[in-house]
Parts: C-alpha cells; sequence; structure tokens
C-alpha cells in the first residue's frame, strides 16, 4: 500500500533532532511497551502481518503520535482482531489495578530468554537462484494494496544485484496468512538513479529485496 | 480463546479507528490499559516487564555492539567471521538477542562510509545497540538519509569529503545491519576494553564516524 509508512525519499520533513537524551527510555511506558512486545503476540501474528496493521493506523496518528505509541496501538489492533481480548474489556481495564496470575522471571531469566529472539526467517528453497552478483535489474512498478517491503521510491528503478541472500519468508504474502519462502538480494542503486541527482557520484542506496520484486534489465 | 488473525484490512481500519474515539490520548494510559488487559488474561506478569525495562535500562545496549566492534579491530580472525556471518559471530560471544538472526557487519574504510536506516518502520539491531534513538525513528530521519544523507550527516556534525562514497543501508527485509567503524589512530597496544569505551552508537548506526580518543581521566 502506498501509505505515510513509507516515508523515504519524501522532502518536506525537517532538520534531525540530534540533541536527544543517550537514556534508552525517555518515559516509562516505551519501556514497558517494549517488554510487552517481547512477552505478548497474538498466536498466528507474523512480524509482517504485525508491521501491516501498524501501517493501517491513520497518517495523522502514525506522524504525531509517540514511537511506542504505535507500538501499542498495533499490539491493541492485532490482538482484538485475534480474539485475544475484545474492545470493551481493553478500554474498560484501563480503571484499576490486578494481579498477575503468570509466573514472574528474574533479571537472568529475562537475559536468558532475550536470546531467544534472535529469530531467522529464511526458509530452505529448492529452486535455482535467477540472478546473481553483478546482474542489472529493474524493480518492478506496479504498487500493490496490501504490504510490502518494496518501498515506493526504488519503484521501477535499475539497480545492480550487489548480494545474494537466503530464501526468506516473503512478506507481502505472509501479511495475507500465507507462508512461503522467496530468494532474498541486496541490490544496489546509484543515488542518482533513485533521485534524478546526487550529492556525490559515488554514492549509493542498498536495499534487501525479494526476487519478485526484480526482473532483469 | 483466540481465533487467529483476520489478515483482513477493512477489519483492522475498523478497530484502529474504535480505538481512537474510545481510549485515552495518553500513551502511557493507553500502554497500561494493554497491561491490566493482558495481565487479566493471565498472559504477562508485570513484574516480568519490570525486568525486561532493567534489563534493556541495564545489560543490553551501544555496550554490546562496542565489544563486538573492539573485538574485531584487535582478532582479525574474528573480523573475518563476523564480515562473513554476523548473527552467528555474535552469538560466539553470548550477545544474541532480538533482531540478532540475520545481522550484518559492514565497514568502513578510508574512502567508504556506511549508514543504516529503515525507511519502512524502523528495523534496529536491538540484542547489539539496545533501543534505537528517537530521531532514529522520526520521519525526518527516515525520509531524508536515503535521499541526501550528507546534509543529515552534516547535522550529525560529520563533514564527508567526495573522495568518501557513501552506502546506504535500507533495511527492508529481516536482515540487519551494523556498521564497523575504523579504528582510531593512536590506539596501538590498547585492549579490547579500552577500544570499546571510544565505539559510540552513531558510529555503529553510520551518523558518526571518526571517533575520538578520550582524555584519560
Amino acid at each position: 500500500m502506498d501509505g505515510i509508512h513509507d516515508l523515504g525519499g519524501k522532502t518536506g520533513y525537517g532538520p534531525v533532532d540530534v540533541a536527544e537524551p543517550q537514556e534508552p527510555f525517555h518515559a516509562p511506558f516505551e519501556g514497558r511497551m517494549w517488554a510487552i512486545s517481547r512477552l505478548a503476540r497474538a498466536p498466528g501474528v507474523t512480524i509482517d502481518w504485525w508491521r501491516h496493521v501498524r501501517e493501517m493506523i491513520t497518517p495523522d496518528d502514525y506522524l504525531n503520535r509517540p514511537y511506542f505509541d504505535s507500538w501499542s496501538q498495533t499490539t491493541m489492533a492485532s490482538m482484538i482482531d485475534a480474539g485475544v481480548f475484545t474492545a470493551e474489556e481493553l478500554i474498560e481495564g484501563a480503571a484499576g489495578d490486578v494481579k498477575s496470575t503468570k509466573p514472574a522471571r528474574s533479571y537472568d531469566q529475562v537475559l536468558e530468554d532475550n536470546k531467544g529472539f534472535a529469530f531467522r526467517f529464511d526458509r530452505p528453497l529448492d529452486k535455482a537462484t535467477a540472478f546473481a552478483v553483478g546482474d542489472s535489474v529493474e524493480t518492478r512498478a506496479d504498487p500493490t494494496d496490501g504490504h510490502t517491503r518494496l518501498p515506493a521510491y526504488a519503484r521501477g528503478k535499475f539497480g545492480v544485484i550487489h548480494a545474494v541472500r537466503e530464501a526468506h519468508i516473503f512478506p507481502d504474502a505472509s501479511a495475507e496468512g500465507n507462508e512461503y519462502p522467496e530468494q532474498l538480494y541486496t541490490v544496489s542503486f546509484k543515488a542518482a538513479d533513485l533521485w534524478g541527482r546526487s550529492e556525490n557520484p559515488d554514492d549509493c542506496v542498498l536495499l534487501d529485496l525479494w526476487e519478485s520484486y526484480l526482473g532483469k534489465s | 480463546m483466540s481465533d487467529g488473525p483476520s489478515f483482513d484490512r477493512k477489519k483492522v481500519a475498523e478497530i484502529h479507528a474504535h480505538l481512537h474515539s474510545h481510549l485515552p490520548s495518553d500513551s502511557a494510559l493507553r500502554v497500561k490499559a494493554l497491561e491490566t488487559v493482558l495481565v487479566k488474561k493471565g498472559l504477562i506478569n508485570s513484574e516480568t516487564i519490570d525486568r525486561w525495562v532493567e534489563v534493556y535500562s541495564e545489560e543490553i545496549g551501544p555496550k554490546r555492539g562496542a565489544q563486538v566492534i573492539a573485538r574485531a579491530w584487535t582478532d582479525a580472525a574474528f573480523k573475518e567471521r563476523l564480515l562473513a556471518d554476523a548473527g552467528a559471530a555474535v552469538a560466539e560471544m553470548n550477545l544474541e538477542g532480538p533482531a540478532s538472526g540475520h545481522l550484518k557487519a559492514v565497514e568502513n574504510t578510508a574512502d567508504l562510509h556506511n549508514i543504516v536506516v529503515c525507511t519502512l518502520c524502523s528495523c534496529y539491531p536491538f540484542a547489539l545497540l539496545g533501543m534505537a534513538p528517537n530521531w532514529y525513528k522520526t520521519a525526518a530521519y527516515r525520509s531524508r538519509v536515503v535521499r541526501e544523507p550528507r546534509a543529515v550527516l552534516s547535522e550529525f556534525g560529520v563533514e564527508l569529503s567526495a573522495d568518501i562514497a557513501v552506502r546506504v543501508w535500507d533495511s527492508t527485509a529481516e536482515l540487519r545491519y551494523i556498521v564497523i567503524p575504523e579504528r582510531p589512530d593512536g590506539t596501538d597496544g590498547w585492549d579490547a576494553e579500552q577500544l570499546a569505551a571510544l565505539v559510540t552508537r552513531d558510529a555503529m548506526i553510520g551518523t558518526d564516524r571518526v571517533l575520538k580518543i578520550k582524555d584519560e581521566v
């Protein structure tokens, strides 16, 4: 979808706030939301569906509400959709404290649990790769209605295969509940080929793109 | 009980709209409502949330990435393994975790500068760098760094000469990138611990380049 999340190359956004405090969390809710994101995910919710749910947040909220607020919105919506709880249970639940019944994990257990999040997304695929390092490719130009990881700024552009990766779960299909692998590549684009001009002729942008995003050129 | 996700965009758009008009506007209250309903359902323990916040405030952050960089500077065989498969190399050091499964290390040289972004969401190598700075997640950074990396670098105080090429890595798949900065001059004979203290978070994202040797206290 051509959503507000697809920000690469859009103009009109101001300077980067480089004077930000170094602390990892700038408000307590950020840390709690990060932890919740590690601890609770609805069954069947893939990373791609979760990202797509986030992309469907209204554009003004997406741009203006805090980052971890959008994670809470995404987690709420994907859990309500999956039937983990209802919107009414969530809205009423805002009042009052409740006691946890699930056993607590210790600091050292959490350090160990954290290691279990090194997920892999490559899957076996018995199919010859279509492209090799150095091949010229052209990215598909047509937009999709659903989720995709081909940003709008890289549609219909010419690039060169920089690396042949593994076959990874194809996000466009995974966001619709169909999980299958497709060959992944890292593709290098000259800045001038993306933007029509560049700050320096040697600059390039590299993207990780699936085989069906690419055609020979 | 959960029925699993619907993968239905229209349904999710309706849930977003419903939550928008029925939840409090304050982000902390929203996250509190989510935590409360998950505790009530027996899906989460609030003390475990506290432990995750502590772990990501104290242990898991850029100092882990800095250890990896310092080891690469002092152990040529490790650096080779890091460049070949960073995910496996950091697991050797017991540092695997969220988003390290397909970690890639990219190396700065005298004539090459690497910088990392995720234009479509805000993917980040949490296991090595901890929480992403807020600027990394903003529309300003995500929109501009692919199009005008040198202008963005200049805002971070990094002025690149024309003989240094820029590679911008847009994390569009599950690969995550960490930059290996150049080892600063004047550090011959330093051990890995001394060197790690010089490596900044921003240098591993690519918004910092020339590491400073701090004055001895």
